[in-house]
Parts: C-alpha cells; sequence; structure tokens
C-alpha cells in the first residue's frame, strides 16, 4: 500500500466512525432524515458565506454551512413542537424550502460563479492526501483527517460522557425532563453534533457517503443486539468495514471510491437485515415455519383424542382420513404425520394412528376439557 | 423545613394549547398518604393535569407545590409512571436497565450506576415479580409485564409522591390486583399516590380519594363524600343511564 492509500482509508474510516456514534441516536430517534436534509439545507449558508467574504475557499464558507445546519434542526424541531405536523413531515418541508433559498441566491447574485455545495465541500476521497494541514513546517497529515479526528473524537467524548442521560432522554423523554435532564437541550446539542459532523464529513467524501454512514450502519446495529452499548460498538465496527472493503472494491473494479463505499454499506445492510439473528429474514422465515409444523401437529392431535376410544375412531383417526376432516393436501398431512411420529406424539399402526402420552399431553394443552 | 399541608398543592392551574383551554383553573389538595384516582372523560385533561404537575407541561397560570415547595426544588421526592405507550419498546435495552433509570435522579448528572444501583433495580423487580426477567429485552414482553417493570422503575426511585398515568390500561385481572397491592403497600408506608383510573366500577374498592375532572375540577375529596351520581353525571355529560349502572355495580347505592 502506497502512503496515499493508507491516508484515503484513514480518513474515510475517521468519517465512518464520526458518523456512526450521532447515527445511533438519529436511528433511535426515527430522525433517520435528518442527515439527509442537513446535506441540502446547507446551501443557503454556504451562498450567504460567500456574499460575505467574496472568496471561494475561506473556511468561513464550511462555518456558513455549519450554521445552515443548526439552523435546520432548529427550524424542523419548531414546527414539530406546534405539533401541527410529525418531525418526517417537518424535516420534509425545512429542507427543500432551505435547499431552493440556496439555489434562487446563487441564480439571483452569483449566476456568473460556479457555487454551489460541490464546489465548497468538495467531497472527493481521492484527493484527500493532496490537501495537507502543515504547521511552522510540520506536516500534520490530509487536513480532511485532522478534521474528521476531531469531530469524531468530539461525539465520542459526548456520548461517553452523557450516556446515561442521553439513553434515557431517547427512551423516555417525559421522565428525562421530569428527573430534570433537560432533553431537549440534550437533543439539540446531539443534532448540533450531527450538523458539524455532516459538514466535515461532506467536505471530506461527499454528501451521498456522510448519509450512507450515519444512517446504514447503526440501522444494522439495531437489527443485530438489544443493548445500545453494542449497538454503538457493531456500528462504529461496521462503519470501518465498509469503508475499507469499499476501498478495495474501488481499487479492484476502477470504480469511485465513495460509491464503493456507500454499495458496501448497502450490502452490508442487506446481508444483516437476512440473516440478523431474532429479527432478520431468514430466522423470521425459520420460525414461521417451525411455529406452521408445530401448528399442525397440535391440530393433528387434538383430532385424534376427540375420536379417540369413540366408536368412529376406526373411521377417524386414518392417515388416509385427514384429507378430508383437516382439508390438508395429501402431501403436507403425510409430513405432519411423519413429523408427529418422529416428535414421538403419535404412533402410526398401518394407516391407524394412535396418540401416544406426550401426544396426548400435547393435545390437552391447548383444548380445555368440557 | 416544614413539612406540614398537601403532598400536592395545585393552585389555580390553567393549561391551554393554542387558546383552547384543556385545563381550567384547577384547585386540587392531596393530604399525604392518601391513594387518589383522577377520573374523568377522554380529552378531559387528566395526563395534562399531571404533566402540568410534573412541569413537563407550562401553565398558562397557576402555580403546583409539592410538599410545600415547587417541583423542581422537590424532584427526588416524586416519581411518575406515564402511559406505557408513551415510551419505544423495541428501543435497544433490557427489564434491568430501565428499571435502573429510576435511580438516574438520584445519581445526577454524568454519574453512572454501579453494581449496588443494579442490586437496588433487581430487588424492585422482585417486588412486582418480573426478577427472572431482568435480562429479557424490553420488545419481549407483555403489555401487563411492561407496566409492572414500570412500577419497578418508580419504586427505586423510593419517592414521596407517585403519580401513574393509567397503570392498569391493558393488564390482565391478576396484574391489576397485584398492583394494587403495590399500591396499597405504599399508601402503608406513608406514601401519596395519584393514579389516572379509568375503570369507574373500581374506583370506591381501589381509592380512598378521588378528583373528578373535566376540563374543570367537578369534585375532589374522599370516595365516599365525592363520588356521587350528581359529580358524575356533570363529569360525564349526563349519560345518566351509563352513571346508574356504574353505581349499582360498584355498590356504592347501598340505599
Amino acid at each position: 500500500m502506497t502512503p496515499e492509500q493508507i491516508e484515503i482509508q484513514l480518513v474515510a474510516c475517521a468519517v465512518a466512525a464520526a458518523c456512526a456514534m450521532p447515527g445511533v441516536f438519529l436511528i433511535l430517534r426515527k430522525m433517520a432524515m435528518m442527515s439527509d436534509a442537513i446535506s441540502h439545507a446547507i446551501l443557503p449558508g454556504i451562498v450567504l458565506a460567500f456574499f460575505a467574504v467574496g472568496e471561494l475557499h475561506s473556511p468561513w464558507l464550511i462555518a456558513g454551512a455549519a450554521v445552515a445546519g443548526l439552523a435546520t434542526v432548529v427550524l424542523v424541531e419548531s414546527i414539530s413542537s406546534t405539533r401541527l405536523v410529525k418531525e418526517d413531515a417537518a424535516i420534509g418541508l425545512v429542507f427543500p424550502v432551505l435547499f431552493s433559498v440556496g439555489v434562487l441566491l446563487i441564480a439571483k447574485f452569483a449566476g456568473d460563479i460556479h457555487l454551489d455545495t460541490d464546489a465548497v465541500l468538495t467531497g472527493e476521497l481521492a484527493f484527500a492526501p493532496f490537501d495537507r494541514l502543515t504547521i511552522g513546517g510540520v506536516d500534520f497529515g490530509p487536513k480532511s483527517l485532522v478534521t474528521m479526528l476531531t469531530i469524531g473524537f468530539v461525539n465520542a467524548v459526548f456520548i461517553a460522557t452523557f450516556y446515561k442521560e442521553l439513553k434515557l432522554a431517547t427512551f423516555d423523554a417525559g421522565m428525562a425532563a421530569s428527573l430534570g435532564f433537560a432533553p431537549v437541550v440534550l437533543h439539540y446539542v446531539l443534532m448540533a453534533l450531527v450538523s458539524i459532523t455532516a459538514v466535515g464529513a461532506f467536505d471530506a467524501v461527499g454528501s451521498i457517503l456522510v448519509v450512507a454512514f450515519m444512517i446504514g450502519p447503526p440501522a444494522c446495529g439495531y437489527l443485530l443486539t438489544d443493548r445500545l452499548s453494542t449497538m454503538m460498538l457493531i456500528s462504529v465496527g461496521f462503519g470501518l468495514l465498509s469503508a475499507i472493503s469499499g476501498y478495495w472494491v474501488a481499487h479492484a473494479l476502477d470504480a469511485s471510491i465513495a460509491g464503493c463505499m456507500a454499495s458496501a454499506v448497502g450490502v452490508l445492510f442487506l446481508v444483516t437485515v437476512a440473516v440478523a439473528p431474532g429479527r432478520g429474514l431468514l430466522s423470521v422465515v425459520r420460525r414461521q415455519s417451525r411455529q406452521r409444523w408445530a401448528f399442525a401437529e397440535k391440530m393433528l392431535a387434538i383430532h385424534l383424542k376427540q375420536h379417540e376410544g369413540l366408536p368412529e375412531e376406526a373411521r377417524e383417526n386414518r392417515a388416509a382420513h385427514l384429507q378430508e376432516h383437516l382439508r390438508w393436501e395429501a402431501e403436507f398431512a403425510r409430513s405432519v404425520v411423519r413429523r408427529a411420529v418422529e416428535d414421538g406424539f403419535v404412533e402410526d399402526d398401518a394407516g391407524f394412528l394412535h396418540l401416544t402420552k406426550a401426544g396426548r399431553v400435547l393435545a390437552s394443552e391447548t383444548v380445555v376439557d368440557a | 423545613m416544614s413539612d406540614a399541608g398537601f403532598a400536592v398543592d395545585v393552585r389555580d392551574v390553567t393549561v391551554a394549547y393554542r387558546e383552547k383551554p384543556v385545563l381550567w383553573d384547577i384547585d386540587l389538595e392531596v393530604a399525604p398518604g392518601v391513594l387518589m384516582a383522577v377520573v374523568g372523560p377522554n380529552g378531559a385533561g387528566k395526563t395534562t393535569l399531571i404533566k402540568a404537575i410534573l412541569g413537563l407541561i407550562k401553565p398558562a397560570a397557576g402555580e403546583v407545590l409539592i410538599h410545600g415547595r415547587p417541583y423542581s426544588q422537590q424532584r427526588h421526592r416524586v416519581a411518575y409512571v406515564p402511559q406505557r405507550g408513551s415510551v419505544d419498546w423495541d428501543f435497544p435495552t433490557n427489564v434491568l436497565d430501565v428499571v435502573t433509570m429510576g435511580l438516574y435522579g438520584k445519581l445526577g448528572w454524568v454519574r453512572r450506576p454501579t453494581k449496588q444501583h443494579k442490586a437496588v433495580a433487581l430487588e424492585a423487580l422482585r417486588k412486582v415479580n418480573m426478577e427472572a426477567f431482568a435480562s429479557r429485552q424490553i420488545s419481549q414482553l407483555s403489555g401487563g409485564q411492561q407496566q409492572r417493570v414500570f412500577l419497578a422503575r418508580a419504586l427505586v426511585q423510593e419517592a414521596d409522591v407517585y403519580f401513574m398515568d393509567e397503570p392498569f390500561q391493558g393488564v390482565d385481572a391478576v396484574t391489576e390486583r397485584s398492583i394494587i397491592e403495590l399500591l396499597r403497600a405504599l399508601r402503608a408506608e406513608g406514601k401519596t399516590v395519584v393514579v389516572v383510573h379509568h375503570d369507574l366500577q373500581t374506583v370506591p374498592e381501589y381509592f380512598d380519594s378521588v378528583l373528578l375532572l373535566n376540563v374543570r375540577r367537578i369534585a375532589s375529596g374522599p370516595v365516599e363524600d365525592v363520588f356521587t351520581e350528581e359529580n358524575l353525571r356533570v363529569t360525564y355529560g349526563g349519560r345518566v343511564g351509563f352513571v346508574k349502572f356504574v353505581r349499582q355495580q360498584s355498590g356504592v347505592d347501598n340505599a
């Protein structure tokens, strides 16, 4: 690996980790859309900052973006606190307005300048190693690496310090407020961190990848664990995994790095949805099929018990009769009988079915005798 | 610190959502050691009243004192059991962790719960017969179990005043019994318990005091004085047949 390759991966890892931490709370607060909203709504902040300083490559433009991100949060909160619309609708109302204000400002006053979000927040990972931070001749590495490590560090310190308070405020805001833990203040600080993280990360890796890193890995973590702290670790881990694997896929295919990383997040999520224990599709299918067979065996046991010892027993309790009586397909009826025999609920005496002791217990578990 | 007087003292509290009053000029005095029901039709402002007492909603007018002082100075003496549906039961946490949240108030900012705190939480779970579920993920609980977890969370707060919003909602008869036993045990310790309640028939059996609420305070006081047909009719807007039925069922009309 060349030093550039290592640095690109380091930048991507720093972004992934910094995004995953607040992303966990976005998922749990059902505010995943916020990351996307901020990515659009920062445009007017950039434009206004540009009008103020008159220069495209000033750090003030990034500061303007961060302020616009915060304004998005404040607007969304004040609209949803009227209770006239829900939070997701408030997000959907705010960011198109802010974005179009940005577009109009450019069209009206800056039509001859190439000014858009991409021009300020370059967001190209491949160039990250060339924009370096040097202070007094000492090279501190790529600027975006330093920025994202700093942001990631602030996120980690904030979440680690106020872990208990954030957990309570997210799970039960009413209780948090009644105990005096100021959930509203925590919410704003958290959203401010989301906004700053998003702007910093846009500059480093581009907007699509930021949304992917903020939402994808925490969504995986949510499916994989029942503990908040574990969810946080999984999110960071999956973020790093998709950053590194995405890089090498891009390397092999000679394709866009950010595109491959975002795709890696998607693939990781699909795999998680499929195989997650308990909540994943496979285990749901497995559980449903298990329940279907267990239910059928129970039906069989109840049917057999009902006619047990009665004159019609010889007719009713025959394997061949089940088709008609329980309206089962012949194939299905055979499978149920086979399974019931295997499980020791039923004995098959040349087509005549007897309940075993266990079978009688199974039948009476569900049916209360009159 | 003088502790004479009322456990809960609500004075002239009015709450409005966008000009429309949901609570109008409420006065309420709750003596210490009382088990009180708050009843009234849907939209009467029962939950709003509790939220206003706890400072979760800012009243347009009036003040609330808990044992003689504003709520903000008495947080540690108050426990609140919200409606079960008010939280996300898919949140990644387990039963013991939720009960431990009841101790966060004592811990204050930043400090984390220790093994001793977990032991206290486990003890509270034992009191509500949920010890075996300590490490269970909360989404796997039934409605009654969720309610008992919330109750355990309130118990560890060791408060003097408990506010509970419909603790009997969606629980089976056995759980309802065990919850009312717990509430009586709290009263026996001299605690004050205020419960938003929907089942009029059980009011005389479960509670010794009642607040009839419908935006205004219709009446409040001991059940035998206040829980009358006339008051119920005013509270529920003249559905007399229904009110009569309730009173016969609950055995108040012995005459």
